[in-house]
């Protein structure tokens, strides 16, 4: 999907984890939005059924969504948008800026759009001489940085306020020195508030789109999305062709689970369903697949497709939280992330369905139900198969296998390694324990086995 | 339109047997004062909310709030409700309405469970109003309170609504600096709720 390198997870975490002040308040960070999800679920005494509700809704959608995308077409067209197909992240580019081409279009501000840092269009339009503004304030921190965003909902949660007072006193002349949000928040509203009056265009994402009206809702909290769209006579609304529900009245489902699981907020500040181009001016709407109708084919990995991207399993994930958005190198990083990218291609981003301790957290938290936790485990089990896990760890499984297959060997095996936790210095077995040994101190060894043990108590079994 | 084709094709070579279309039956919010609730939900969500028996009263309540007092740009959607300097339907540009203190909006329905409030896009003649000025009022009826968003939905018969529409919920706010809230992102710095009746 993008051209970012592949990321080895276990060699990034490992060098993110290193500062492990920071990696503990990255950790806290997210716990603290874990929490007030946790406490916005807590308020619907009728959350489960309606995360089935949504789940339903989502399997039947993805069983049916040809004909749900020809409606939503016809709906779209009938109300005045102009839709558009692509099959990959190239074709949507080639869209997207030859309609800001055609028209002349060199200013552009973007409201957050997951589907379009998965497509690279920001460099793509900048290659072609068009200024594109991300305007979600923890993007717009990111795009100066020049990274991409590190979570999909938090873009900037990996970053200290005192870095964004030296950025914005760099790039927007704060003050130096000084890191209160409230302050850096006012200037970046001034900068931003000049861009949203300049643009020409305004791109945004899509959370759902309704196949019954032709509409599409985009959720913000800041309202930039609004801004974005309500000035220049241009909106290109980019989207996923995943992102369909049947009937306007789903929306209340998805309404009531995204905010609650993202934030903890009982719903957006802004909720806004656009249903034609404003008056005067243009709505177009592009189509992306880029990998989606294949993932449809797969069984049991198509479940992902019903990810509204809220980014609950990351904030609840052990390792995520420990590891941080980057240590993934993919545009949606997490547990969701770990099943999305290894659908790639053969043996794409292979470490990660391992960056997981298959704790199941994941999918107690997904607003959809999708199943996490018993994807990431099918996808070693494809990836192994395939060839595609590490040496160390494929050798390891086959001895494994090949010593749990015999009782003699298993039993020769405990032996030699009681006598071994005895008898050889506790550095050396720490590095024979591999990576769990390098924070744990080893047990101590048990003087006799359970065999042992039983033969000596009730006889030979 | 190949593009188009191949997608469509692709979908129905891979589709799966899925479950038929589930009815949204069995879910929905009940609360035994309405009002109260909705209270809360605003205040929740960062907005201020006040109750007025009719719209003088909305109008004389508005009027003695700082939004109001210290405002010099005001646009009201909502006869009789503030006191407008600028009428936004001669307005051709929305780009001419930057620099708005206040805009009163009329807001179809509130829903309880969130605090989130309807503002219907024919109910103004630019988009930009509801998130372009520093401070926002909406004025809503006691009597066009749902308890929820399947309620809102239900009532709202989107597919006959034009051009846009949108749910508000409190004043426009960002918490991407270290998870600190700061209300006043990119729209409205405040949401007043004026309930009515």
């Amino acid at each position: 999907m993008t051209a970012r390198a592949e990321v080895s997870h276990p060699e990034a975490a490992a060098r993110f984890a290193a500062d492990e002040p920071r990696a503990h308040w990255h950790d806290q960070a997210l716990w603290f939005v874990r929490v007030k999800r946790d406490r916005a679920a807590a308020q619907i005494p009728e959350w489960e059924r309606l995360r089935e509700l949504a789940q339903a809704v989502k399997a039947h959608a993805m069983a049916n969504l040809a004909g749900y995308l020809e409606t939503f077409e016809r709906n779209a067209a009938a109300r005045g948008a102009v839709v558009h197909w692509a099959r990959d992240a190239e074709e949507h580019n080639r869209i997207v800026h030859g309609l800001l081409a055609e028209r002349g279009v060199t200013r552009v501000v973007k409201s957050k759009s997951m589907l379009t840092e998965e497509c690279g269009l920001n460099p793509y339009l900048e290659a072609r001489g068009v200024e594109v503004v991300d305007t979600d304030l923890g993007e717009r921190i990111v795009q100066f940085r020049h990274e991409p965003p590190s979570h999909i909902v938090l873009p900037a949660i990996h970053i200290k306020k005192e870095e964004i007072g030296e950025l914005f006193h760099e790039k927007l002349g704060t003050a130096a020195g000084a890191s209160d949000p409230k302050y850096l928040t006012e200037a970046a509203r001034g900068h931003l508030r000049r861009k949203f009056l300049e643009a020409q265009a305004g791109i945004t994402g899509v959370n759902f789109a309704v196949a019954d009206t032709g509409a599409v809702v985009v959720c913000t909290n800041e309202g930039n999305a609004d801004m974005g769209t309500a000035l220049p006579p241009l909106h290109i609304a980019c989207m996923g062709i995943e992102k369909l529900v049947p009937r306007a009245a789903d929306l209340g489902v998805f309404l009531r689970l995204l905010a609650r699981s993202a934030t903890g907020q009982p719903v957006t500040t802004y909720s806004t369903h656009f249903l034609g181009p404003k008056p005067g001016g243009e709505l177009h709407l592009v189509l992306v697949d880029n990998g989606r109708s294949a993932l449809l084919g797969r069984d049991p990995f198509r479940r992902a497709l019903s990810c509204i991207r809220c980014g609950a399993c990351m904030n609840t994930c052990p390792v995520f939280r420990r590891s941080g958005g980057y240590s993934y190198g993919t545009t949606v990083p997490g547990p969701i992330g770990s099943v999305l990218s290894p659908a790639q291609r053969d043996g794409a981003h292979a470490t990660l369905p391992f960056a997981s301790t298959l704790c199941g957290s994941c999918a107690d938290v997904c607003p959809v139900r999708i199943d996490l936790h018993h994807q990431l485990l099918a996808w070693r089990q494809v990836l192994v198969r395939g060839g595609h896990a590490p040496a160390g760890k494929t050798l390891g499984l086959k001895l494994t296998a090949w010593v749990l297959g015999s009782t003699w060997r298993y039993a020769l095996a405990g032996r030699l390694a009681r006598a071994a936790m005895r008898l050889l210095p506790a550095g050396l077995m720490a590095r024979l324990a591999g990576a769990w040994g390098r924070q744990r101190d080893l047990p101590a060894p048990p003087p006799e086995s359970f065999r042992d043990l039983y033969r000596r108590t009730h006889g030979r079994p | 339109m190949a593009a188009r084709d191949d997608i469509l094709a692709a979908l129905r070579r891979n589709a799966p047997a899925g479950p038929p279309r589930p009815e949204l039956d069995g879910v929905g919010a009940r609360f035994a004062d309405p009002p109260a609730q909705l209270e809360q939900a605003v205040t929740a969500v960062g907005g201020a909310f006040l109750r007025v028996p009719d719209l003088a009263a909305a109008d004389a309540a508005l009027r003695a709030l700082p939004i109001h007092r210290d405002a010099r740009r005001i646009a009201s959607l909502v006869p009789g409700v503030g006191a407008p300097t600028v009428d936004p339907a001669t307005v051709t540009d929305p780009h001419q309405l930057e620099g708005l203190d206040l805009v009163v909006l009329r807001g179809a329905l509130a829903v309880a469970e969130n605090g989130a409030v309807w503002i219907e896009g024919s109910s103004l003649p630019h988009h930009a109003l509801v998130v372009i000025p520093e401070h926002v009022a909406v004025v809503v009826d006691a009597a066009a309170i749902v308890p929820d968003l399947h309620a809102a939905y239900a009532a709202l018969d989107l597919p006959g609504r034009p051009r846009w529409g949108t749910f508000l919920a409190g004043p426009s706010k960002t918490a991407d600096i270290e998870q600190s809230l700061v209300i006043g992102a990119h729209g409205a710095r405040s949401s007043t709720l004026l309930l009515v009746g």
